[in-house]
């Protein structure tokens, strides 16, 4: 099962994933990411209450990371438990996805950096 | 220890295959992470089976059989039809992934670098995959 909720706050988005993401709805996170683009927008994904995340998640952000660079779209994780940062991990996303540990953090970079 | 399931050939028993995995794997010793991460490579492998080999077909079924001997977990998935051999894909680099904007790919990535041993064979009709995680390994 996995809810997603969009929040729109001053200047940024807030995108919630509840639950799982898995091969059989990585398609409903896909358009709800398609559904934020906009040129130099900024997208806080909020993943502290995602219990699990597979390869078919993982690969939804991985196909947006150039189109995110083309637009300009600033996109942080956030609040990540140390299961799901580990899958981030293991294949490296932490290199390529900026995450952060909380919503504080996650302004800073946003709009100090 | 041996625990059996099957499963239809559907993305939506993927969350019944965690359940299973989640309860066989609480009687070890694995560590929450580790126990994550084997439950996420052996999803990957059932996901690519139902999705490519059996085109989400429900009426064909993959079997799964996880032991557990001295200080090793086996998780032998077995279907039948044309094998996917996970040993001879050929794993895409992370950067080609980015640069293709592609979806797939990764989930092999992640089943290699999780488990420590993986082998596949072909009789017949009936194709093998044998995930092996070594405990207290990585």
């Amino acid at each position: 099962m996995l809810q997603i909720d969009i929040r729109e706050e001053n200047g940024h988005v807030i995108l919630v994933l509840t639950g799982e993401v898995d091969a059989s709805n990585s398609v409903d996170l896909d358009n709800a990411i398609q559904g934020l683009i906009q040129p130099k927008k900024k997208i806080i994904m909020d993943g502290s209450a995602l219990e699990y995340i597979s390869s078919a998640g993982l690969g939804v952000f991985m196909s947006y990371l150039e189109e995110f660079e083309t637009n300009e779209i600033q996109f942080v994780i956030i609040g990540l438990n140390s299961k799901v940062f580990n899958v981030f991990h293991i294949l490296g996303l932490d290199q390529l996805i900026t995450i952060k540990t909380n919503k504080e953090e996650a302004l800073q970079e946003l709009y100090e950096a | 220890m041996r625990h059996k399931i099957k499963l239809n050939c559907e993305k939506s028993r993927l969350v019944d295959l965690r359940a299973f995995l989640n309860k066989v794997l609480s009687k070890t010793t694995l560590s929450e992470i580790t126990k994550n991460q084997v439950i996420l490579a052996v999803d990957e492998v059932c996901a690519n089976l139902i999705i490519h080999s059996h085109d989400c077909n429900p009426s064909d079924q993959i079997a799964l059989e996880v032991t557990e001997s001295g200080d090793q977990l086996v998780f032998e998935i077995k279907d039948h039809g044309e094998g996917f051999n996970i040993l001879e894909y050929k794993q895409p680099e992370l950067n080609a992934v980015k640069k293709e904007r592609r979806k797939g790919g990764l989930g092999i990535i992640l089943v290699r670098k999780i488990m420590d041993n993986i082998e596949f064979e072909s009789t017949g009709n009936q194709n093998t995959c044998r995930l092996i995680k070594l405990i207290n390994s990585k």
